[in-house]
């Protein structure tokens, strides 16, 4: 049985050790929001926090969060950065298909509680591993530097 | 993709199309009733007021807008709302929508006939008519209810943000206070649309309808569903092409914790468990012996070449101008322009990659999918199991984009689903689950093409005939719609964009070869179809016949579009944005050269400019610095959607143009995920502007539009700052040979 705390709550799971801590959110846990692209750590799509950083979680085992605190875009909300940065996305419709965007959600949420005022150079660089098909790049770096703004 | 072509009457689409009649049996009711999720998940209650197949009013005045068209991306759920809602006079808040179940009766695409579906970029134009006559006929049964509770004339009341009144006596009501009394009523027959000039939310900003579920993690896709007792199936398909099963060592899956099942379908072997990482476990220890007697075994480089023999010979004739002496013009003259251009196979590869739910009952089959293609899976899935169609219930979800992909017209993913479901005696709902892999080789690509040009020139530097040979494989031929969409051996999607050119050139000939018989690659559409490259190569070289003039490349374009206004508009806006004709400003870096290019082209009858600013580095490497797009696509029923799906539509072209290729090597394809297959990443999209021609054309879509002029614009720009044409796409690292 692995522990570890879910967006502020206890969970546990039954899941072997080797399991993508993905897959454990999605099929063991129910959390849905946490999206599968790639599954090698390439697309961003899955990315989730662990104790505050930003992980893969495709490509992370269960065992890497045993004890851990992981949070995710169902959670994420529940703390101020996040919830600008949400707010951000719906004002400008950063949104297309959407299956990228929890994850783009997740790694913007942690460049501006790592750095409240990211250059457009800053921006890429911690937003190089998210892939959107829909190419929501031109709105994603608006809407990081608006959810600055709102937090600053 | 384009489909036939209806024309609708006002009177027929009234008859069939909007359906008004109150007998509709609505998806939430289903979906409750089945136990599994839906989109809202919303079932009809008593009282509730549903005039027709698209509008569903309840007692708490939430107004439910039943979507026929599939939301991938593209903002249609946005917008067929934003066509119910200003007939309606709702309040926007008010508003929700849902995915419409499968119907061709009353959900079809009037533009396709008795087909349901979403592609082509049609699905604001096909339903402009239609769900602004839905929304306007539950309006007038409002009004009407409330003219008879306050025994006042209906032509006295208002209604306004989803209010009804009346001034005189200074009545309100709700829609819901007036929603059972409003369903008592006859649905009426004829009903008077806005003057445009009264909208107050076509053409306005509107916040997308999807914009909080897909930003909470709540969003439901494909790959989100979870049913009862449901499997998750992983397939091992054949490494090549038209490879078959011989035998199957299953021990090693069998024996790994979870696994449920291992059954042989006819395109590979489904390990089925639980969960996703089990099934994958037990596809990875399968040894499968494939039977390749029937495989594929063609490389990219030897079909190029082949194409390139080809484009040597005539074709068949798409498209004919002049008398004929266009041949023999090209024959004697001194100097002829001549070039070829070649394009790979491209996959779609979107963000969720491929998957499908499927339980099967005694006499049902019921499918959770991004359903694209409503009617063509549900016959195809009928077919299969030996049902009705109306015994196939399709539950359309979100899909996490397409490009194309999600309307394959052989339903290959959900026959795939559909022979596992079979093999397990239809005991458990599947859902099939391919990996990023899984989805980038098992098929289905944007067709590879060689396209030969050649030109001459007049005295005044103007082009006298154009010949144009396009060779590759048709997405139609052996497909249901073969008899529809291909005529006289063309198919029209391999021609398109070439076989409408613009220009007025007195002697032009567009040729085809179609290569199905000797290419046995899996193709299908991928945004914006034919016109992938056709534009590039039509608009390169065109941009070449002005050099080559010595013409200025928008000049020289305008004075050839003197019968297509649209065209021209387009080409004169998005030149005048970018300060066309005034230097760029200076690269930064030594050695560092900057361009600038144009192209214009149309697609789905929408017309779209660009003009591409890049900066090219001393090694050759370069970046896109700016993309000023200029976009007709009619009447602007959401300029936000226009905008976001040009920005869109520029990035995903970009990422073809820069590095999108995949290839065959003896039939297997050598790309497997994004680091072999990379796409566009934040870092390397330009700053985009969008300029959006006012208009009162009718509405035509924007999914694909944005997509064809990238290339091409991108492709002359690169000339403009190096003397280098790029012919032939990925550009990768031609700049740097």
């Amino acid at each position: 049985m692995t522990r570890f705390t879910l967006n502020g709550k206890p969970v546990e799971t039954a899941l072997p050790d080797d399991t993508p801590l993905l897959w454990v959110l999605r099929d063991g846990l129910d959390q849905t929001g946490t999206k599968f692209g790639c599954g090698m750590g390439l697309c961003g799509a899955c990315t989730v926090h662990l104790d505050g950083q930003p992980i893969r979680s495709c490509s992370t085992p269960l065992s890497a969060a045993a004890g851990k605190k992981i949070t995710t875009i169902e959670g994420v909300g529940k703390a101020r950065v996040g919830a600008a940065v949400q707010k951000a996305w719906q004002k400008l419709d950063v949104v297309q298909c959407g299956y990228c965007q929890s994850g783009q959600i997740m790694s913007a949420t942690a460049l501006l509680t790592a750095n409240p005022k990211p250059t457009d150079a800053d921006i890429d660089a911690a937003m190089g591993g998210n892939i959107c098909r829909c190419a929501t790049y031109v709105r994603i770096r608006a809407a990081i530097h608006e959810a600055a703004k709102s937090l600053a | 993709m384009k489909m036939q072509i209806t024309n609708v009457s006002r009177r027929d689409f009234l008859k069939a199309g909007a359906g008004l009649t109150l007998s509709v049996s609505l998806p939430g009711a289903v979906l409750a009733a089945a136990g599994g999720p839906g989109i809202a998940g919303s079932a009809t209650a008593a009282g509730d007021f549903t005039p027709n197949a698209f509008v569903r009013i309840g007692a708490d005045s939430t107004v439910t807008v039943l979507s026929k068209h599939l939301e991938m991306g593209q903002g249609v759920y946005t917008g067929l709302t934003t066509l119910v809602a200003e007939e309606l006079d709702a309040d926007w808040a008010q508003v929700v929508v849902e995915g419409a179940p499968a119907e061709a009766k009353r959900y079809n695409n009037l533009f396709w006939g008795p087909v349901q579906g979403t592609g082509g970029s049609t699905a604001i134009g096909n339903s402009f008519e239609q769900l602004r006559q839905a929304g306007a006929a539950a309006r007038a049964m409002l009004v009407q209810a409330a003219a008879e509770r306050w025994k006042v004339p209906a032509a006295e009341i208002s209604v306004k943000n989803g209010v009804v009144s009346h001034a005189k006596s200074g009545r309100k009501a709700r829609f819901g206070e007036l929603a059972e009394a409003a369903a008592a009523l006859p649905v009426p027959q004829q009903v008077t649309l806005k003057d445009p000039k009264n909208f107050s939310l076509i053409g306005r900003h509107v916040p997308r309808k999807d914009s909080v579920a897909k930003t909470t993690g709540t969003a439901q896709f494909t790959q989100d569903v979870k049913l009862p007792g449901m499997l998750v199936a992983v397939v091992a398909h054949p490494p090549r092409f038209g490879g078959k099963v011989r035998s199957v060592d299953d021990k090693a899956a069998r024996a790994v914790p979870g696994v449920a099942d291992v059954v042989t379908i006819p395109n590979g072997v489904a390990v089925l468990a639980g969960d996703y990482w089990t099934a994958k476990k037990g596809r990875d220890a399968l040894q499968v012996v494939w039977d390749e007697s029937a495989a594929y075994h063609g490389s990219s480089d030897a079909i190029l070449a082949d194409y390139r023999k080809l484009a040597g010979t005539p074709g068949l004739v798409a498209r004919k101008d002049g008398d004929g002496d266009g041949a023999a013009a090209l024959a004697k003259a001194t100097k002829v322009i001549e070039a070829e251009y070649a394009f790979p196979f491209l996959a779609h590869a979107a963000m969720e990659p491929i998957n499908c739910v499927m339980r099967l009952g005694p006499d049902s089959c019921e499918v959770w999918n991004g359903e694209q293609f409503q009617t063509v899976d549900q016959a195809n899935l009928a077919a299969f199991f030996g049902l009705k169609p109306e015994q196939v219930t399709l539950h359309m979800l979100y899909a996490g984009g397409s490009f194309g992909r999600r309307a394959n017209p052989m339903s290959d993913y959900l026959l795939e689903t559909a022979q596992i479901v079979k093999a397990i005696g239809g005991r458990a709902p599947v859902k099939l689950v391919w990996s990023r892999e899984d989805d980038m080789r098992a098929g289905y690509y944007r067709p590879a093409f060689l396209h030969r040009l050649r030109a001459t020139l007049g005295a005044d530097g103007t082009p006298q005939a154009w010949e144009q040979r396009i060779v590759g494989q048709s997405i139609i031929k052996g497909s249901p719609f073969e008899g529809v969409m291909i005529k006289d051996g063309i198919d029209a999607t391999s021609v398109e964009g070439a076989a409408n050119l613009p220009y007025a050139i007195p002697n032009l000939q567009i040729e085809l070869h179609t290569t199905n018989d000797a290419v046995k690659v899996p193709v299908q559409w991928w945004r914006s179809v034919g016109s992938t490259h056709t534009g590039h190569a039509t608009e390169v070289f065109l941009d070449e016949l002005a050099t080559a003039a010595g013409a200025d490349p928008v000049a020289y374009r305008m004075a050839l579009l003197g019968s297509h206004p649209r065209h021209a508009g387009v080409l004169k806006l998005a030149a005048d944005k970018a300060g066309w004709g005034k230097p760029l400003a200076a690269a930064r870096d030594k050695g560092a050269r900057r361009g600038r290019g144009v192209a214009v082209h149309e697609s789905f009858h929408s017309y779209v400019a660009q003009v591409v600013e890049v900066t090219v580095a001393a090694d050759g490497g370069f970046k896109v610095d700016r993309v000023v797009c200029a976009v007709d696509c009619g009447v602007a029923v959401n300029p936000d959607v226009i905008r976001a799906q040009m920005e869109g539509g520029i990035g995903f072209a970009l990422a073809a143009a820069l590095t999108g290729v995949v290839t065959l090597k003896d039939g297997v394809v050598e790309q497997s995920n994004f680091h072999d297959y990379p796409v566009l990443r934040i870092g390397e999209m330009p700053k985009v502007e969008v300029h959006i021609v006012p208009s009162a054309e009718k509405p035509t879509g924007v999914g694909e539009p944005g997509v064809p002029p990238l290339a091409p614009a991108l492709a002359n720009a690169l000339h403009a700052a190096t003397g280098k044409r790029i012919r032939s796409l990925p550009i990768a690292e031609q700049l740097k040979a």
